[in-house]
């Protein structure tokens, strides 16, 4: 398993293809321009859970979904439409998101609960103060957010390349940092790591925040680029984050991640839909085949079992 | 001394039950009306359904799975119920069963190539939703009327739903509690190496605990329809984090295969009532997930301060 990415794009290269060929080779272009830009929002929220999971079995982060939610109905509001308030709006977007990540983690510790439960209850909550937040409004994003959540430059989305630049550096602090190597070492054997001096408890807290940041930072854009928040706008992102993870090659057994098949990954997963829809299928089919097909690429992909 | 102090064990075992008695004191304080076989009644209602999708939910977490694909399964089961098992049913009890072999299959598929329980439900909540809407494209359909007549049936003293929970708590708790085999299914959470090595078959308990959550799956998608009378593919989506919900709130954990039926029947009923008693505080419907969500946090708080007080 040299380079386990490779798969998650032969298949996103696969169904495009298969895609335009249905076509007759119109719209190969704009179909991999807008997969560039859905894709966006699935990486990014990704990569926090690719972090997460990699620090080992059992850690898993189920509050994604509501803390986008939450972060962009609150920047949504306090932007109220004004283009000076953008970095001010992205602040408490970033805010709101670090306050769900420690709180997570506060749970996680505190009441010694596995952190699919501390992150599922919290994401009640928290989906809750979303709710009553944004009750009823549907607030437009500044212009120049919106502008900048869909310009493209030569078809290519600009907050893609943003997102490809960020990918490549949380993969060199994957790698290269005292952080990132904490993180797999972690994930590889919590007790080895504990025992080399690794803060166990200072890195997971630091992987939780840093996903609730990033969950923060994705429900600012995806509220500008869609303009506006809505209640159910993170919906999706729960099984998104995690697939994009396990068919990117990422071990869910944790210690090993990979963040070039988080894009291929989140191309393929956009894709697929992009292709049932063309096929021209009825909502039940088409459902039903992303199902199937989810369950077969994650047989496929995630079951290679590391050996060591 | 010790005798007469009651260990954090027993503690923790009659948490769920002391939940639910304060809310229960709750509600008839504010609600003194609710407080007959009528008001009982309309309380409980929808208690069945939600306590069978949550012990289907309790047999996925034994073996320390998770099932996020529950409440799209309750839904289908739902629509088939509605439309096949009504027209034809013989047709619609096998699909019933396919239903329950295809639960058996997605264990060994965990199991064998060792994935992430997460993904691959939620996953199949996909299909399973893709299932429903092909079954029952709109809302509608009819249950059979003997389902109906089941769910319906007025049993002197108490309201039905009340003996259903006792009984069906009381067989859940014998056959994974007291029984053999219910220990060897446990210990697959607990330690499944030693099981294994012990000369069990670690696939066969996986299947037969994923068979189980189908078949309460079932229970619970029929029962459901009992109540509603038609169907839709979206009935029971909420069922999923309800299900979850009321086993931790019934005193299970999420590792080591540590479960209690009548517990996470208890919990079920817990999270139904909530509901009613913030409608009776004139809560806003906005907070009433953030309060299951508290009332999580709350009941798993008082664990840990059980656990520290046992543990001087």
């Amino acid at each position: 398993m040299a380079k386990p990415w490779i798969w998650a794009f032969l298949g996103a290269f696969l169904v495009w293809f298969s895609t335009i060929v249905y076509t007759g080779g119109t719209g190969a272009g704009a179909i991999l321009s807008a997969a560039l830009s859905f894709a966006t929002f699935s990486v990014i929220v990704g990569i926090g859970q690719m972090y997460v999971i990699t620090l080992g079995p059992g850690n898993v982060d189920l509050s994604i979904p509501a803390t986008m939610t939450f972060a962009g109905a609150v920047s949504m509001k306090i932007m109220d439409t004004q283009d000076p308030m953008i970095l001010p709006g992205l602040g408490i977007a970033l805010l709101c998101g670090t306050a769900v990540g420690i709180f997570n983690y506060a749970l996680i510790r505190l009441l010694r609960i596995p952190p699919i439960i501390a992150t599922l209850s919290s994401s009640f909550l928290v989906q809750s103060c979303a709710i009553a937040y944004g009750r009823g409004l549907k607030i437009k994003p500044p212009e120049l957010l919106a502008d900048f959540t869909t310009v493209k430059i030569a078809g290519l989305p600009l907050l893609a390349l943003c997102v490809i630049a960020l990918a490549a550096i949380m993969s060199v602090v994957l790698h290269r940092t005292v952080f990132g190597r904490s993180v797999l070492a972690i994930g590889q054997n919590p007790r080895a790591a504990e025992l080399a001096g690794v803060k166990v408890g200072f890195i997971r807290f630091a992987t939780y925040t840093q996903s609730g940041i990033l969950a923060g930072l994705c429900g600012y854009l995806l509220a500008g680029f869609s303009g506006g928040a809505s209640l159910n706008m993170g919906a999706e992102y729960l099984l998104a984050s995690i697939a994009v993870v396990v068919i990117g090659g990422t071990s869910v057994a944790g210690g090993f991640a990979n963040l070039p098949g988080l894009w291929g990954a989140a191309l393929f997963m956009f894709l697929l839909v992009t292709m049932l829809n063309t096929f021209g299928l009825s909502a039940g089919i088409r459902l039903l085949l992303t199902g199937v097909i989810i369950v077969a690429v994650i047989t496929l992909a995630g079951g290679r079992r590391n050996n060591h | 001394m010790k005798a007469f102090i009651p260990s954090s064990r027993i503690l923790r075992s009659l948490l769920p039950a002391f939940s639910l008695t304060v809310l229960l004191i709750a509600i008839f304080y504010l609600q003194p009306r609710t407080m007959s076989y009528m008001g009982l009644n309309l309380l409980l209602n929808l208690a069945l359904p939600i306590a069978f999708a949550t012990l289907a939910q309790m047999c996925v977490i034994t073996v320390n799975d998770l099932d996020l694909g529950i409440g799209a399964f309750v839904g289908f089961v739902a629509c088939v119920g509605a439309t096949w098992l009504n027209d034809t049913p013989v047709l619609g009890a096998g699909v019933l069963i396919l239903c329950i072999a295809a639960y058996a299959a997605l264990g060994a598929l965990i199991h064998l190539r060792n994935l992430p329980s997460i993904v691959v439900t939620l996953g199949m909540s996909f299909f399973w939703l893709g299932l429903a809407l092909l079954v029952l494209p709109t809302p509608g359909g009819k249950a059979p009327d003997w389902v109906r007549a089941v769910m319906t049936v007025k049993t002197p003293g108490l309201p039905a739903t009340i003996y259903a929970s006792v009984l069906v708590a009381i067989l859940v708790h014998v056959a994974l509690m007291r029984s053999a085999y219910g220990v060897v299914l446990r210990g697959v959470g607990g330690n499944p190496r030693a099981v294994e090595r012990a000369g069990w078959s670690l696939l066969r308990a996986k299947m037969t605990m994923y068979s189980l959550a189908g078949f309460f799956g079932v229970l619970s998608g029929i029962s459901l329809i009992g109540l509603t009378t038609s169907a839709d593919a979206n009935i029971a989506l909420r069922y999923t984090l309800l299900s979850i919900a009321g086993v931790i709130l019934g005193g299970g954990e999420f590792v080591g295969g540590r479960i209690s039926p009548v517990g996470a029947v208890l919990g079920a009923i817990t999270l139904t009532l909530a509901g009613s008693f913030l409608s009776f505080l004139r809560i806003s419907p906005d907070w009433q997930i953030g309060a299951q969500g508290a009332i999580l946090i709350l009941v798993l708080a008082l664990r840990v301060l059980i656990n520290r007080a046992g543990s001087k």
